[in-house]
């Protein structure tokens, strides 16, 4: 495989390909390292992607999985969803050109299914029988997912208060659920304990986690792809813990490191709720680190309030010339209500603050005229449906024309 | 003021393979120095110019020290440090 070690982002210390997730000599994390020599030929290495299976399987050359070969590989593929050209939104927003790269188009509705299939696949193949994971919502869906495709047990932790919606597409799939009294901040420290005591266990988001992340640059090739082998001038995309941002930006460069693509990084704008915005209020402040915050907001799948990656998102807001920002729940159902009534894409939460902060860029100029835009929608709108509950009227009639026109007849004057 | 200090297995080696050690001292930093004199590897592995690295979480009772004073936390007789690394992702 072309992956050839794990490295140090801290002191640059290297390790084996093996589950570990941290420094032993600085607590910094590890991440895949890979020797991409073999790849001088550019056309051929385009041809094995184009003639690749229809799922994140077709990047196989840039993650880190020995064989078999992708198209034997079992599992839930994920990956290869729509790049939607959002003409009504751009018009809307005043703006040139807008993508929507829908990944509630996956296989359990969210992008988690690119990571957690990388992190599964990588688990097998290290000899684990067990997955686990410690998750906001979508994670959860897509861990017992896997766990149930691949035939592994899985042990899934969520806080307690989480969407309904989530929690019944997680339990439908046979696994261990785990409710945690406590935010995502405390099962996610719960997991980082357990995962020191079981170790059969393969905590998809904490041992495995160099190879779960990997699995996110597979948005960034596919917008690569799909544009025709270009790059976008900006992307637009949630945060919670910084790992799906900063990973689409390091997809994008090892695609222009070999020769696939040419140009630079796009500029990366980064999106979260104002009632969980670490990341954002460094960035406002000037920092180049995070002050943990207690979660408060309807966008519980970015409810992460101690973001691992936050350091990592803030310098690569600042090297790519983007921003933070954060936006109201208020704005997140609005950017909701946006997206549907301009795309016909209903996304989740997270993916109504992507969608709010896309429009408070626009409205405030920050993007330039001649901008080709790509808004990141990680998630699926009706694993959040309190978010629109109430937010329109129907119209109640009797079975009868006369009926029907006197309603329509009413709402009119009104 | 004996305190307990829970160690990630990350961590161990530098104690002896321990889970934990124990500590004196009536704040976090000092709980932290004490073990440090026993065991000085685990300072260079936890501190970065006299301060907690930025990829180390410590908890007092399960909440972030951070939440908290800090460093200069108060810590009761009896009380539990946990030491983990950071990682997160929903």
């Amino acid at each position: 495989m072309a992956a050839k070690q794990l490295k140090c982002r801290e002191c640059g210390t290297e390790y084996a390909l093996e589950a570990i997730y941290v420094c032993s000599k600085c607590f910094g994390p590890l991440e895949v390292g890979y020797d991409h020599s073999g790849l001088e030929d550019v056309g051929e290495v385009r041809r094995r992607i184009q003639g690749g299976p229809q799922n994140i399987w077709r990047y196989h050359d840039f993650l880190p999985l020995e064989g078999p070969q992708p198209r034997t590989r079992t599992g839930l593929p994920a990956g290869c969803t729509p790049l939607v050209r959002a003409d009504r939104l751009a018009e809307r927003l005043g703006l040139r050109e807008v993508w929507i790269k829908n990944d509630a188009a996956n296989p359990t509705h969210s992008f988690k299914d690119r990571v957690v299939s990388v992190a599964a696949t990588r688990a097998r193949e290290l000899g684990f029988d067990t997955l686990a994971c410690a998750s906001t919502g979508n994670l959860a869906n897509s861990v017992a997912a896997h766990g149930a495709a691949l035939g592994m047990d899985s042990y899934v932790l969520i806080p307690a208060d989480l969407e309904e919606q989530k929690v019944l597409a997680t339990g439908v799939y046979g696994t261990n659920l785990v409710k945690v009294r406590g935010n995502y901040d405390d099962v996610n420290r719960l997991c980082t304990e357990l995962s020191g005591d079981r170790e059969n266990w393969a905590f998809v988001n904490i041992n495995m986690r160099p190879y779960y992340a990997e699995g996110s640059k597979t948005v960034a090739f596919e917008i690569a792809e799909q544009l025709g082998w270009e790059l976008p001038d900006r992307c637009v995309v949630p945060i919670a813990s910084g790992s799906l941002y900063t990973k689409i930006a390091k997809g994008f460069q090892e695609f222009i490191n070999v020769g696939l693509i040419d140009g630079d990084v796009p500029t990366m704008s980064g999106a979260q709720a104002t009632g969980c915005s670490p990341v954002a209020a460094a960035f406002r402040d000037g920092k180049d680190f995070c002050r943990p915050v207690k979660p408060q907001t309807i966008a519980k799948s970015l409810a992460i309030g101690n973001p691992a990656d936050g350091p990592y998102a803030l310098d690569l807001a600042r090297a790519t010339g983007g921003t933070i920002e954060s936006v109201s729940d208020h704005e997140i159902r609005a950017g909701i209500r946006l997206l549907a009534e301009t795309t016909g894409i209903f996304t989740e939460t997270a993916g109504g603050v992507t969608t709010a902060v896309l429009q408070k860029l626009a409205e405030s100029g920050a993007i330039g005229s001649d901008e080709r835009v790509v808004l990141v929608i990680t998630g699926e709108g009706l694993k959040t449906l309190d978010a629109v509950r109430d937010s329109f009227m129907a119209y109640l009639v009797d079975p009868t024309i006369q009926s029907f026109e006197k309603a329509f007849a009413e709402s009119a004057r009104i | 003021m004996s305190i307990t200090v829970k160690l990630p297995t990350q961590l161990r080696d530098t104690v002896g393979g321990a889970a934990s050690v124990q500590a004196e001292g009536a704040t976090v930093g000092e709980a932290l120095e004490s073990v440090f004199t026993s065991h000085g590897e685990l300072r260079d592995r936890l501190y970065q110019n006299g301060d907690l690295r930025r990829f180390v979480n410590v908890y007092l009772g399960g909440e972030d020290i951070r939440f908290l004073d800090g460093l200069q936390t108060a810590l009761p007789d009896g009380a539990e440090l946990t030491i983990l690394p950071a990682v997160a992702g929903g």
